[in-house]
């Protein structure tokens, strides 16, 4: 059974969201990652660079895959998770912590409401396993 | 056995293939040859070559070198030339390792940080380098010297012309038969990569540190192209000149002409653009007992993963003739392949100094060389190395005119470590005769 | 180490360790010897000036005997498997025998000794061999117009959409701009999105049918978008299933004002048999290492031929080699070309070879090895549906695509069972593709495979399907037997090590 935190936004695309202030951070669920299989690598953008709503911001790496990251909400990417770089492995090991990806500072912060909540992402997932 | 899965018939077979498309006649092919028929068809037309058994100094993108007599019994292992792609490493790790020796070989000549497991030939790895240049750096526009081979240049228009990205070729200059004025002059900071290519197509060697300097003040990248891989034995690899990407035709390393292929194309770059890397790469990993072996890696550049998105179309590459390659390169080793090179050049340079000194003969370019170099007669270069061929069976060079309207008596000449004293002389004899006096 | 009683193909032998050729590395080694210098030697400076000469000595490259580099590529070739030592059941690559008479073809001196810059006139029997080659190709495809510049079955495929995308631009001019989508299965090879993208396409997928065939309706919805400029199918698929309605689709494509692009890969279904220029097909490449027996290598060289139609004949690649009179001549004149894809003329040292092979077998010999190409997979097909889900009920030709489905009810899945079949003394199938099939495991057993060979294939994969059940660990970490286990990839692609490196010196400072 894939962890999915009640206090997180999500996406259908696998992405969870945590809101701070005018800030979200983003990374992939843990459903997402178990798919995925062990991370190799991680392409993420440059601080600075901005995102329209659901455009892809990178990609994430496994040895036999790849698939590119949405960001859910528009903004500006303010921080990148640097470490990722050295140590892939943890989106696998704590995609909700250690292996977040990018922190944004969002233009519409109404986006984040349009999201799905926890009960309805875990319904999502279950749904796309049948 | 057709009984054993319930049919009668072979024809029932192509049950599935609606009968109007079903080919109703033999082919119109020939019937079976035996192998006595087979070969003497073959020896026949192997006859109809004059040209594979001449004196030869042509050069030009392909180079007679020798290759010792161990590279052919290693390709015709069983092992080695009947495998398939290493897709299954507990079970290639033949093959497997000898890429990986490959990439290094490739990198240590180069003076690069990572290799890949090879391309298609220098033509089309020129061409995937432009593509990568474009992918880096986000720019559209390469910008090359007209002194690249043209062959070279013609697969890179192919290669952009739906790309979009604009490739400008410059003119070289005349009088040194370098590039790195013109290149330096067309560089703006909207360029993705200068191509150069050294030695260049008439032979000179190119400026490579001061184009890679020039390139890299504007953000630009610097395309080093090769033809003649020996030259990497005695020239400073591109890699320690600054080059970001070198590619080159390896045929020079154990590949026989063999009329224009199978050859093999080398890629080198740097480790920060590994990702960016065309073609395969073989990487060391280790298994659950702390084994070493070998593995094809990064595959999510490829095409089979990344499909429309890949860094290239590129499947099958060059198995085989890497292996030649590398064969080659470790029985010659470092101190073969310099005195090779040292060979060439030597020959070289005492062949351009007694045709320098025939009347009416001069050498256009001014640049150093290595083993290639033009040469200028009082007549036509076609008729001259026709008439040259027939009476002294000798192929003295490459008529330029076959590639330019504006050098009707230009040749281009290529010595090797395999032209004899005595090969040379004949040259020297032989263009002797249409010494003006 | 497991070796149970149903493995019979193989036992445990001493297998040698080699390491690589640079930690083998001894100073003043030599492998080689020149004949001396017989020129006037004259200072190196005064030839190539001091700043563009070398100053490393080549550092880090090998010295060793010339022992030294056979026992180590001998030894090397000992860890491979290989077409010489068995069945490959690779789907989709067609691993047949490679003669040795091709080999001694492709010596011959004449041959092997010609510089592809020799002139037209002592080429004369270079040429005629490009020539002739490239008539059967045409007969055996129904297609008169080839190429064989292109060096693998990618290069060629990406010279096919070229050509159509030349053909569109020159018959829509401005208009063609519109025209950029080009249409590929959900079944098809990675190599066709990537070769469209190259021509300034995008793609769309189109989808199968329940019976794994092209879904008609989907497509006449995606050509109805006025801006498809082709289809790239592979006939017979990558689920080995012929496409009956070929005709059908070529004329909906048409229709739409686009062109059809075969990927050629399976032409081991159709040689002597059926066309695809009868299909209506307006372009294909063939991959001359797959059904024309050319060497694998280990991964190359290849050679792969692009064979079009009558009105596409204008767009192939210059040089094209024609007959004048009794001679061959290059033509460089077509001034509608895509241009070169390649320098020289291609790998045609697999022209040769594939030419030898064309001849050796003749005109019925084609067909009967195509015959026998497909008994074979039927066969097999025949043999692993009690064991294994055959998810198309369709005859399959020269291929069969099965999945993993019964078997992951254990635990087990392909990758397992591939891993497994190794112990049993064979290479694996191709696996995971094609991607419509989840677990997907293709075989193509090809024609250069006896009867008793393919009952031993079978009798390993039930065996594997009995060991599935009974002892699914077993499987689950198979391959024991080999000389190294599974390698951790993830690792190896985490942190990538692509060369050797000298170890550091301990005292560096």
């Amino acid at each position: 059974m894939a962890n999915v935190p009640e206090d997180l936004h999500y996406s259908k695309d696998h992405e969870w969201v945590r809101v701070e202030g005018d800030q979200v951070i983003i990374g992939i669920t843990d459903y997402a990652q178990n798919s995925l299989g062990d991370v190799v690598y991680v392409e993420l953008p440059k601080p600075g660079e901005s995102f329209a709503v659901n455009e892809s911001f990178g990609s994430v790496e496994s040895v036999k895959a790849v698939s590119e990251v949405f960001t859910p909400v528009a903004g500006e990417v303010v921080k990148i998770n640097e470490s990722l770089a050295d140590e892939p492995e943890k989106v696998n090991s704590d995609p909700y912590g250690d292996g977040w990806m990018i922190r944004v500072r969002m233009s519409n912060p109404g986006e984040v409401d349009s999201m799905l909540t926890a009960a309805e992402y875990e319904d999502f997932t279950k749904a796309e396993k049948e | 056995m057709l009984s054993s899965i319930g049919l009668n018939s072979a024809d029932q077979l192509f049950d599935s293939i609606p009968e109007d498309l079903l080919l109703r006649r033999q082919l119109n092919t020939p019937a079976a040859l035996s192998e006595t028929e087979l070969l003497r068809r073959f020896d026949e037309l192997g006859r109809q070559n004059p040209g594979a058994v001449r004196v030869s100094f042509l050069g030009g993108g392909a180079y007679s070198h020798y290759i010792p007599t161990v590279v052919d019994h290693i390709l015709t292992r069983s092992e080695f030339f009947t495998a398939y792609t290493p897709y299954q490493p507990e079970i290639s790790q033949g093959t497997l390792q000898a890429i990986f020796e490959f990439q290094t070989l490739v990198c240590q000549l180069t003076g690069m940080e990572v290799a890949n497991a090879s391309m298609y030939d220098g033509s089309t790895a020129l061409a995937e380098a432009v593509l990568m240049a474009e992918r880096v750096t986000r720019r559209s526009k390469v910008i090359a010297s007209d002194s690249v081979h043209p062959e070279y240049l013609e697969v890179v228009k192919t290669y952009v012309q739906h790309a979009g990205i604009e490739l400008q070729v410059v003119d070289f200059d005349q009088s040194s038969g370098q590039s790195a004025h013109a290149l330096t002059e067309a560089l703006d900071d909207k360029t993705a990569a200068l191509v150069v290519q050294s030695p260049n197509f008439f032979g000179c060697i190119e400026e490579v540190q001061a184009l890679a300097d020039a390139a890299h003040s504007k953000g630009a990248l610097l395309i080093v192209a090769i033809t003649e891989a020996m030259s990497l034995g005695l020239l400073k690899a591109p890699g320690a000149c600054g080059a970001d990407i070198v590619i080159a035709e390896g045929q020079s390393f154990g590949v026989p002409l063999s009329f224009g292929g199978p050859y093999v194309g080398l890629f080198a770059t740097q480790e920060k653009y590994a990702r960016q890397i065309p073609g395969r790469l073989v990487g060391e990993a280790y298994d659950k007992q702390g084994r070493r072996g070998f593995v094809l890696t990064l595959a999510t550049r490829e095409q089979h993963i990344r499909r429309e998105k890949a860094t290239s179309n590129i499947c099958t590459n060059e198995g085989l003739i890497a292996l030649a390659a590398t064969v080659y390169l470790e029985t010659l080793g470092k101190r073969g392949v310099q005195e090779v090179a040292y060979q060439c050049a030597q020959k070289a340079a005492f062949a351009a100094r007694e045709i320098g000194k025939l009347k009416g003969f001069s050498l256009p370019f001014s640049a150093p060389r290595f083993n290639e170099f033009v040469v200028r007669g009082p007549i036509p270069a076609s008729d001259l190395l026709r008439t040259l061929a027939t009476k002294a069976q000798i192929d003295g060079g490459i008529s330029l005119s076959r590639f330019y309207n504006d050098r009707p008596n230009d040749f281009l000449v290529c010595v090797t470590e395999l032209n004899t004293r005595q090969q040379i002389d004949s040259l020297i004899a032989g263009l002797t005769e249409f010494s003006t006096t | 180490m497991d070796m149970t009683t149903a493995i019979t193909k193989v036992t445990t032998h001493l297998s040698p360790n080699e390491q690589l050729i640079f930690e083998r590395s001894q100073h003043g080694r030599l492998g080689y010897r020149l004949a001396a210098l017989d020129v006037e030697e004259q200072p190196l400076d005064s030839i190539v000036p001091h700043e563009f000469q070398r100053d490393d000595d080549l550092e880090g490259m090998p010295e060793v005997s010339e022992v030294d580099v056979i026992r180590h590529f001998v030894r090397m070739s000992t860890w491979n498997y290989s077409i010489d030592l068995g069945m490959y059941p690779l789907g989709s690559c067609t691993m047949k025998y490679n003669s040795r008479l091709n080999e001694r073809v492709a010596r011959i001196p004449g041959f092997a000794n010609l510089h592809p810059l020799a002139e037209e006139r002592d080429a004369q029997g270079a040429l005629e061999v490009i020539y002739e080659l490239q008539q059967h190709l045409a007969e055996i495809t129904g297609l008169p117009g080839i190429s064989l510049q292109p060096a693998a079955g990618a290069h060629g495929e990406m010279t096919g959409i070229m050509i159509i995308r030349a053909f569109l631009d020159s018959r829509d001019g401005e208009a063609a701009s519109k025209r950029r989508t080009m249409l590929i299965p959900d079944s098809a090879h990675g190599t066709n999105p990537a070769s469209a993208h190259l021509s300034g396409f995008s793609v769309k997928t189109i989808r199968s049918t329940a019976e794994g065939l092209t879904d008609l309706d989907h497509l006449r919805e995606l050509c109805a978008h006025g801006d498809v400029a082709g289809l790239m199918l592979t006939n017979p698929n990558t689920l080995g299933l012929f496409e009956r309605n070929i005709k059908e689709i070529c004329a909906i494509v048409h229709a739409a004002g686009g062109l059809v692009y075969m990927d050629g890969a399976n032409m081991n279904a159709l040689v002597g048999v059926a066309r695809p220029g009868d299909m209506g097909v307006d372009v294909i490449h063939l991959n001359l290492h797959k059904t024309f027996s050319t060497p694998h290598g280990g991964g190359g060289p290849g050679c792969g031929p692009c064979c079009c139609s009558r009105e596409l004949e204008q767009f192939l690649p210059v040089p094209r080699v024609v007959k004048d009179g009794q001679g061959f001549k290059l033509n460089f004149n077509e001034p509608k070309t895509i241009g070169r894809v390649k320098a020289f003329f291609g790998n045609y040292g697999m022209m040769l070879r594939a030419l030898a092979y064309t001849l050796t077998h003749g005109n019925d010999g084609l067909r009967e090895a195509t015959e026998a190409a497909v008994l074979n997979a039927r066969y097999i097909a025949f043999g692993l549906t009690s064991d294994y889900d055959k998810p198309f009920s369709g005859a399959p030709m020269h291929e069969v695509v099965f999945t993993d489905k019964r078997q992951t009810r254990k635990g087990v899945h392909t990758l397992d069972i591939a891993k497994r079949l190794i112990d049993y003394g064979f290479h694996p199938m191709t696996i995971y593709f094609p991607l419509i099939v989840p677990g997907a495991m293709l075989i193509e057993p090809t024609e250069s495979v006896g009867r008793q060979e393919l009952d031993q294939f079978i009798g390993a994969m039930r065996a594997i399907a009995s060991e599935a059940v009974e002892d699914p660990e077993l499987v689950r970490n198979a391959p024991h037997n080999t000389r190294i286990g599974r390698l951790d990839e993830a690792a190896a692609a985490r942190k990538p090590v692509l060369r050797w490196k000298p170890k550091q010196a301990a005292s560096a400072g």
